[in-house]
Formats: structure tokens, sequence, C-alpha cells
């Protein structure tokens, strides 16, 4: 193996238990110089527990952790080499920003000048200039947030842990930060590790996300492999909105829902087994009642569901259908009149439509 | 994603330790076995004191047969049931409508009724007592209005209790009402509900646990105490005089184990039932709640400005007979004022010296207690890993409260004066009045410390990890400087009661070391009744002036360095 495709960050076997609750199962992960990552799930899947193993302050149970080619597994946070933000900020409440920057290379022993300098450069570099002498309570809440990014960068780390930064923001400062951050990841190119639960967050700032749950991985990829091709009905539901529908494969290449059927790419699975069908409300095409299509279905609305850029159709479809949601533009509304009991015929696009097997 | 290449040694992980939690835990192990050694050790030398005879054989329960059998100690337990129940009833009620008064209406004036409520924390218990027999003693004043009766017995006793416990009271119910979610009352009133029935279903819901606490305290304060009933108890026993006359005046040590332990049951009881309401106790008050903004009402609150008038004038005139009587020449035949009370050198009970070691005794708890104290906190709350040790410390801070100073006083000589205890040489010292002293506030300090400590984002430490600094220098930089006003609050607060505190130090003070506090009650006790008043008032005067300096410093460091609470 060159040196150029060793990981930087090697995660092999991970387990960790509370008492009797394990909140990571057996877990490993590679995760590359550079890359930003996202641990993405839901609350209480164990992807703040990896992250604080990551970083020593909550030690895994069994595992071994590896960063630049050297086994931290049983090192302490102290002389492991990351940086680190939380949710809360975690700002020293009594020291003014400068001070707050200049904590790590004040320890560092690094010359005054030097130190001045930096936290210079750093507050530019998070957009904060002429803040210097201010005390975190006179920050607004994204103001903190930077000054907390700009004392962890400080002491130059090789790994970037970011715990929920953004959870606690208000959505216009949240969306604006989260640009922000990407900037700077690219600009600095260090590895950075982001925990979320925030599915767009992750979508918009990953490289790769890791799709976790129950202290388990579900998915590792790209935000549009993970969103385009969900590798179980979890993460398929977990990203985004999806429709489910119960089916069974009838043949290769057809499947039926209730008394309908519908083609599709059937590999994955069997001819007789049971599947779980699965599409995005967006990928759904609504015509007038007239068109006959194949993959078609005759529908009725029942609810319209305002959204801004676009309406979201709840529809009542035949046997099987009975909780189907198609996102429609505006104009598509007004071209097809669509109105509660209006019919409609949706069409199944083949390729957009994914199956997994049923395991319930 | 390569889970497959190598299966990782399944062996647990061990983080090595840095050398901050090596420090860390051997502090902790190190406060933990202080804890061990000034409370634990000595409460089992109590313990096991009860089961001997003189000759310190093992007689089992023999002792505890002895004493249930003497009808004369037996009915203590019956007396000092009734006097702290009756007097827990009437300073509730009496407290309760006085915090009312300050929390929830447009009352004028307070501010001064809320100062003035909490002067009997300056005084010691002795005190309510001495001025007791100024006002209704064989000599006193107002003795008509007793129409023949004497304050001298249970009437005196829950009199002066009620006078010195009234601020412990009146504190907890302040915090149990000053939070007041507005919502709630405009939800009521939107219903159209009557006054009362918002006092019943919104208000006292609301301060329930407050109250319940409230009386726990108060209870096993009075239980507890034993200055009030030793001034003016007259014949009517109680269990905390019952230790100490068999301690000190029988030297019937074996007895003494016994009835503390009587005593320290009560104890017990109120403390368990006390954790037990504060556990149920959620936060009723969500960070959405609207402080609740009282709205002006004449009438009644001119009837409450009465009533609060009648308490803080009551409050006041105890105060000012002992102030008063401690300047009359020879009461109450010649009533021209003098310093001739003041002259303590010339009579018995420890003269000046006396004052000057319970400042001194005063200024070391303040200072080493403090110190001991936020370290342990910090250890409790900050320390990583090892919970189970962290644990342990909290339950070792917890316990001194549970233990009424007396009976802590008799465990300490059992122990302490034990003539194979390596640490005899404390007996008789200023050491161990300061040691016992810390030990005897430890809890609420403790608990100060915590609360102090917790509105710290907890994750400061691993930051600190993440930039590779030591803890000391986050404590000394931020956990420090923000914990400051805490700090200063609990110094003052082991000074105040190191000032003022009788029940432990009774039983350890040498001639060396005599207290203030402790010369009030020998004076009285020697029929020196307007000395004992002058030192007790000597006693009021530092706390007051201390209560001022504390007042000032707080202000200045608030200015000085507390500037970044400002938003």
């Amino acid at each position: 193996m060159s040196e150029a495709q060793q990981p930087y960050l090697k995660i092999e076997d991970l387990t960790k238990h509370f008492g009797e609750f394990v909140a990571v199962r057996e877990l490993s992960l590679e995760i590359n110089g550079g890359e930003f990552v996202c641990f993405l799930g839901p609350s209480g899947c164990g992807k703040t527990t990896l992250l604080r193993a990551i970083a020593g302050l909550d030690p895994q149970t069994t595992g071994r952790i590896t960063q630049n080619g050297q086994d931290i597994s049983s090192l302490p946070p102290s002389e492991r080499d990351f940086g680190i933000v939380f949710q809360s900020y975690a700002l020293f409440p009594n020291l003014t920003v400068f001070q707050n920057i200049a904590y790590g290379l004040e320890n560092q022993r690094v010359p005054k000048p030097e130190i001045r300098k930096r936290v210079v450069e750093l507050l530019e570099l998070v957009g904060l200039p002429e803040q210097t002498s201010k005390y975190p309570a006179q920050l607004s809440g994204g103001q903190q947030q930077r000054v907390a990014l700009a004392r962890a960068l400080a002491t130059s780390p090789g790994l970037l842990l970011l715990d929920e930064p953004l959870s606690a923001l208000d959505a216009r400062v949240r969306a604006s930060l989260r640009q922000e951050i990407r900037a700077l990841h690219q600009r600095l190119g260090i590895t950075t590790i982001l925990v979320t639960h925030d599915q767009e967050e992750a979508l918009s700032m990953a490289d790769r996300i890791v799709v976790m749950d129950h202290g388990s991985i579900e998915q590792v990829g790209t935000p549009e492999e993970i969103y385009s091709t969900p590798a179980s009905p979890f993460v398929a539901d977990f990203i985004g909105v999806m429709n489910f529908m119960e089916a069974e494969v009838v043949a290769s290449g057809t499947i039926r829902v209730g008394e309908t059927s519908l083609s599709c790419d059937t590999t994955n699975v069997s001819s007789g087994e049971k599947v779980r069908m699965t599409v995005r409300p967006e990928d759904l095409r609504c015509h007038t009642k007239t068109v006959d299509l194949p993959n078609g279905l005759p529908v009725h609305v029942d609810t319209l569901e305002f959204l801004g850029s676009f309406c979201r159709l709840k529809l009542k479809g035949p046997e099987g259908f009975s909780t189907l949601r198609a996102d429609l533009s505006l104009q598509q509304v007004h071209q097809l009149k669509a109105a509660p009991d209006v019919p409609l015929t949706v069409e199944f696009p083949p390729d957009s439509l994914r199956l997994f097997p049923d395991i319930q | 994603m390569s889970s497959a290449s190598i299966s990782a040694s399944a062996a647990p992980v061990r983080i090595r330790l840095s050398r901050d939690d090596m420090v860390l835990r051997t502090a902790l192990v190190v406060i933990i076995a202080l804890l061990a050694v000034a409370v634990v050790f000595p409460l089992y030398s109590l313990l096991s004191m009860s089961l001997q005879d003189m000759d310190g054989e093992y007689v089992g329960l023999e002792n505890f047969r002895i004493y249930f059998d003497t009808p004369a100690l037996f009915a203590s337990i019956t007396n000092s049931l009734s006097v702290a129940i009756s007097a827990t009833l009437i300073v509730l009620g009496i407290a309760f409508v006085y915090a009312y008064a300050l929390t929830r209406t447009r009352m004028p004036l307070r501010w001064f009724f809320r100062g003035v409520a909490l002067i009997p924390i300056l005084a010691p218990s002795l005190l309510a007592a001495i001025s007791l027999i100024y006002w209704f003693g064989n000599q006193g004043v107002l003795k008509s209005w007793l129409g023949g009766g004497s304050i001298y017995g249970p009437v005196g006793i829950i009199i002066g209790s009620c006078f010195w416990v009234f601020p412990h009271a009146l504190m907890i119910l302040l915090t149990a009402l000053s939070t007041a979610d507005a919502r709630l009352y405009e939800a009521a009133e939107a219903l159209r509900t009557p006054k009362w029935r918002v006092f019943w279903t919104v208000t006292l819901p609301g301060a329930k646990y407050g109250i319940l606490s409230a009386g726990f305290v108060v209870f096993t304060l009075v239980i507890t105490d034993f200055g009030v009933p030793k001034v003016i108890g007259g014949r009517y026993n109680v269990l905390a005089t019952d230790v100490y006359k068999q301690v000190v005046g029988q030297q019937n040590f074996e007895m003494g184990a016994v009835v503390s332990l009587v005593l320290l049951l009560p104890a017990l009881v109120a403390f368990i039932a006390d954790r037990w309401v504060q556990r149920k106790q959620v936060a009723l008050l969500s960070a959405r709640a609207v402080p609740y903004q009282p709205k002006s009402e004449p009438l009644r609150d001119g009837l409450r400005f009465i009533f609060c008038t009648i308490v803080a004038v009551t409050l006041l005139a105890m105060i000012a007979m002992a102030a008063y009587a401690s300047f009359v020449t020879f009461w109450p035949y010649n009533l021209t004022l003098s310093l001739k009370n003041y002259n303590f050198d010339v009579m018995d009970g420890g003269g000046w010296e006396a004052y000057f070691n319970s400042i001194r005794m005063a200024i070391y708890c303040a200072i080493f207690g403090t110190g001991l104290i936020f370290v342990g906190g910090y250890l409790v709350e900050k320390a990583r890993g090892v919970s189970w040790l962290r644990t342990l410390l909290h339950l070792a801070a917890m316990l001194p409260l549970a233990v009424p100073g007396l009976v802590l006083g008799i465990a300490y000589i059992f122990f302490f004066n034990h003539p194979d205890n390596p640490l005899g040489f404390l007996y008789g010292t200023m050491g161990i009045l300061v040691i016992c002293t810390i030990v005897h506030f430890y809890t609420v300090s403790h608990l100060t410390c915590l609360t102090a400590l917790k509105q710290l984002d907890p994750e400061f430490e691993a930051v600190s990890l993440s930039l590779k600094t030591p803890v000391w220098r986050t404590v000394g930089k931020v956990t420090l400087p923000v914990c400051l006003p805490a700090l200063l609050d609990v110094g003052s607060y082991l000074f105040l009661n190191a000032m003022t505190t009788v029940s432990a130090v009774v039983f350890l003070y040498s001639p060396e070391t005599m207290l203030a506090s402790v010369a009030v009650l020998n004076m009285d006790d020697a029929g020196d009744i307007a000395p004992a008043a002058a030192m007790a008032m000597m006693i009021v005067y530092t706390s007051a002036v201390f209560r001022i300096l504390h007042a000032l410093l707080a202000r200045i460091l608030q200015r000085r360095t507390q500037v970044w609470r400002k938003r």
C-alpha cells in the first residue's frame, strides 16, 4: 500500500458500552486525509459517542483507532491531535475573544507577537475581524461559534471535530455558516468530521456521509450516492422524503403492488419475494386523467400542501397506494388544475423505483 | 469502508492516564480519606461507644434498654418532638406569609423587610434565649404579659427557636416562591378562576416542595439545637440538653452516645425525607417561562404590610433587647448605660481571648474550608472517569448534613480522644475546632459549589484537553474566576457559622481555645447573663461588619472580574 492511499484515520471494530447499553457496535471506518466526513443519524444512533471516542473523551470499550499511522487507542485526549467545537460553543465566558483563541497557543509558549498575528489571522479567516476585546456574552450565537472554530483551529490540529456545531443557531445563520465552514475546509484542507442529525447539513457540506443507526453504520457514501441510491430502507426513509409501498416480485422486471403491476429493475431481489418498493415524491410524474401510460396509475388528489417553491400532493390510489406523495412545481399544479378530488394519472419511472427485501 | 481487513484485539481499551488524571485521582482519594477520618470514623466510634459499658466491654443494646427504662430520659424524646413540631409549624406559617408578601406582591418597603428578616443569622441561637429572659424572664420587662406563666420551659424554647430559625425557613421559601410562571396565572385568569382558587391550585403546588424542604430544615435545626433550651429550657429536658448533661455534667459517655444516637434518628429521617422531596422536585420553571409580575392590591398589601411590620419589629426587638441589656450596668436596678459587661477579662468564661479565638477559628474555617470544599466539588463535578470514586466523595460530602453538631462533637471526643488514635494530638487544639466546624457545615457549602460549577459548560475540560492545556491552568483562568462569587458566599457562610456555632465545639474546646459562643453559654450558666448578652452582641457586631465587608468586596469583585457577565 503506497503512502498516498493510507487513510488518515482508521477505526477498527470499535465498540462502546455504557453499562448494559451498547452505543456503538463493532464499527469500522476509514477516513482519508483532507476529507470532510459527516456522521449522520437520529439522536441516540451513536454518532456523538463515536466522535468522543476518536477524541479520547469517552474512550471506546474495545477496538482500535489509528490516526496518521499511529495507534492512538490508549492515548489520553491531551496527547491526541485534534481540535473540537461543541454545540454549546463552550467558550470561556470570562475571557475575551482574543484570550479564547490564544488559549491553546499560550500554552505552547508561542511568543506574544506571533500569538497576536495568529489570532488576527484566524479572526479574518472566520470572518470576525475587530471583535478581539469582546466577551462571548456580547456576541451573537453565530459569532460565538466562529470564535469557537477559530480557537479549535489555532493550534493547527491535524483533525477537526465538530459536534453538532450549528444545531443551536437559527435557520438563517445556520445556512450561511454551513457555507462558510465548507469554504474554510476547502481552503485549509484539514481532515474534518462533523456530527449532525440534520440531513440537509450533511448533504450540503460533506465529501462523504456516514449514516448511522443503532450504533452501526447503515451506509457510507457521497451525498449523491446516499440520496439517490440508499442502501437500506432506513437510509431511504431518513434522508429526504420517500414513498414506501409493499410489493411482490412477480417476474424478472415486474412487481405487483396490490392489484397493480409495475415494471422496474429487479436485479437485487428474486422472483416471488416480498419487497418494499420506494420512490421519491419528486420522481413521480403526474399527468391529466386522460393519458394512458406504461407504469401509470389512476389516482385522486387528497390534499395539497403548499411548500413555497413547490407543492406536495397527497394522492389516493387503488389498493396498496394509500399514502402516496408527489412533489409538483407550482406551474405543473396550475397546468393540471390539481385540487382536492381531481383525478390524475401518476407515472412511476422504472429507473426511479428501488426495491428492498422485506425483512419484517 | 473496509471492516474485513484486520480484526483488532477484543481486549478492553485502557486509556493511559495523563498527569492531570493522576493528580485529580490522587486528590479525590485524599479528600475521601479526609472525610472518612473527619466524619465516618468518628460516627463509628460513637456507635461502638453506645454498645459498651463504662469499662469498655461490649454489652450490646444494654445501654439502650437502660435509656428507654428511665422515664426522665425517655420523656425528653416527646419533649423534643413536641417543641420541634410546634416551632416548625409556627415558623412555616409566619415565614410563608412573609415570603409571599416579599415575592408576590407590590407591598412597599419589601427590601427593608427582607434585610431585617436575615438579621438572626448574625447571632448565635443563644442570643434569642438571653433576650427572651430580659423580656419575659423573672425580672423581665413584659413578664406580666405571660399572665403568671413562665418563659422558662417549652414556651421559651419555642419562641426562641422560632426567632433564630426564621431566616433559614424564609430563604428557602423565598427561593420557592420567587420562581413563578406568569403564563399559569394568565391562564387561570383567562378561565375566570377566583383568587383563592388560583392560590390553592397554582401558587401552593408550585411552592409545595419548598415548603416541605423548609419544614424539614427547621425541624432539624430546632430538634438538634442546644443553645436555646440550655439557656431558657429551665427544667424542661430535651434530647440536646440531655446529651450535654450526660457528657459534660455526669461524664457518662456511654449514655451520652446513646442519647446522641437517639437525637441522630429524627435528624436522619428529616434528611432522607428532604432528599426524597428534592429528587421529586423537577424544574417547574422551564426556560420559556415568563416571570410573574405582581400587581398592586392596596387593601391586601396594607394588611400584608401590617403583618410584616409586626414580624420585623419582633425580630428587631429580640436583637435590640440583647443589645440594650448588654450596656445596662446592673439590670434591673441600675439602668444607666456602661461598658461594664464588656469587660470580659475580669469574668469567668474566657475573656476577650475567647472572642479573638472565635475570629481566628472563623477565618481559618473560611479559608481552608472554602479551599477544600471547592476542590472536592470540582472533583465531583468535573473530574473525568472514576465515577464511583466521585459518587463516593459526593455521598461523604452529603453525610454531615444529616449529623447534628452535638452528635458530631461527641463523636469527635470518642474518636480523637481515644488513646490509640495517632491523631490524638489534635484533641484540645484549634485544629480540631476548625476541622469539626468545616465538617459540620460542609454539605451546604458543597452544594453551593456544585451549583456554581454546574453552570459552567461541561465541555470546558474537553476543550482544554484538545488545546493541550493542563487542568490547573483552566481551573485558574476560567473555573475559579467564574465561580468567585459562589466561593465568597461559601467563605462567608463558613465564617458566620463558625462565629455563631455552639453545638459541636462545646465538647471540643480547651481553656486555651475557648470560643466566644461557648463563653456566652458558660457565662449564662454561671449566672452572668448580662456579660453573656454582651459577648453574644460582640458576635452579632462582628458578623454584621463581616457581612457588610463581604457585600462590599462582592460588589468590587463584581465590577472588576465579572465584567463579562454584562451583555
